[in-house]
């Protein structure tokens, strides 16, 4: 009986695990498929030096951001608070990801189009004079500015994601995984990233923040969840399904005004 | 003067971070912590489903009001 309750426990540690490896790697995906547009389009307008070698050192400075800050949380802040600031911070996080998401999949609100920032940032970054040789100073910070600005959301993240659940280095491993593979995707296609389905992707990074911010925000302020990590999967299922009935509710809605309008 | 410009840009970009164009959420989820931190202590079954059901209410008036903007 304690066997089977121990191996059931184990079971749900593991998955909680996979679950914070997943969403750390999809909310990385998500941003850094909006920092490569930034990259391509200084890349291609100012050099391939100066955008790539911008990139890499914001990934270093958010590297050592995680590495400086991460471990000195742990041993600085007692747990019951860390789970309480963290949870409110993913909560926050989440309900702005997953609200916009809804908003956008009803048609309420315009979807991020990558094809038009990239044109955008091509034409911006033309007009500036460009340097004979050597490193290009503008394509040099504008891709540093654009990596590391979406960066810091993902350091936020895996530091929130990592801390709370203990495993700092498998949301370290799922965010440098998602950078290395949308950098071999962006790589690979260049200017197709409008081919990503990036909403979807916020919609599920959103509707897992929530409940991860649930799940440890409840815990540090005292609840104990019925079958402790398993319960993660219930509130995911909740919120998916309130996501659910709100994207259909509200595109059944616009569909309706818009047929009011055309009457 | 510049550590002051420092910790200006720091300030906002955490304001810009927690409230940005949602203030409704930063304001609600400070909300939800602190009335379920109270009912965990008096009635913590009942917590397990009140809090739940407030961040479903908060994501619907997030909704609301982003319907509205729109």
């Amino acid at each position: 009986m304690a066997d089977r309750e121990g191996r059931s426990h184990g079971v749900a540690r593991v998955t909680a695990t996979v679950l914070v490896g997943l969403a750390v790697f999809a909310a990385c995906a998500v941003e850094m498929v909006e920092a490569l547009t930034i990259v391509l389009a200084a890349g291609l307008t100012r050099g391939w030096r100066s955008a790539l070698e911008g990139s890499a050192l914001a990934v270093l400075v958010l590297a050592a951001i995680v590495a400086a800050v991460g471990p000195a949380l742990i041993h600085l802040i007692p747990m019951s608070v860390l789970r309480v600031v963290v949870g409110s911070l993913l909560l926050v996080l989440g309900l702005q990801w997953l609200g916009k998401a809804i908003l956008r999949a009803s048609g309420h609100k315009a979807l991020r189009d990558e094809v038009a920032i990239y044109k955008r940032e091509v034409t911006r970054l033309s007009g500036l004079p460009l340097r004979g040789s050597g490193r290009d100073a503008a394509g040099f910070v504008i891709s540093f500015k654009g990596v590391f600005l979406e960066g810091l959301e993902v350091v936020m993240i895996v530091l929130t994601l990592g801390l709370s659940s203990g495993n700092l280095g498998v949301a370290v491993i799922g965010a440098g995984s998602a950078v290395v593979l949308v950098g071999i995707v962006g790589a690979v296609l260049a200017r197709q990233l409008s081919e990503v389905p990036e909403n979807s992707m916020k919609m599920g990074v959103g509707l897992m923040l929530v409940t991860f911010g649930t799940f440890w925000g409840g815990e540090g302020a005292g609840l104990q969840w019925p079958g402790a990590d398993l319960a993660l999967f219930g509130l995911l299922a909740l919120y998916g399904v309130t996501a659910w009935v709100a994207v259909g509710l509200l595109t059944r809605s616009r569909r309706q005004s818009g047929a009011a309008e055309t009457t | 003067m510049r550590l002051g410009h420092w910790l200006a840009t720091f300030g906002r970009f955490w304001w810009e971070f927690i409230v940005g164009d949602t203030p409704e959420i930063a304001l609600g989820v400070a909300v939800i912590v602190i009335a379920g931190w109270l009912v965990a202590k008096s009635a913590p079954t009942a917590a397990l489903v009140v809090v739940p059901l407030a961040i479903i209410a908060l994501l619907v008036a997030s909704l609301r009001r982003g319907l509205n903007a729109a």
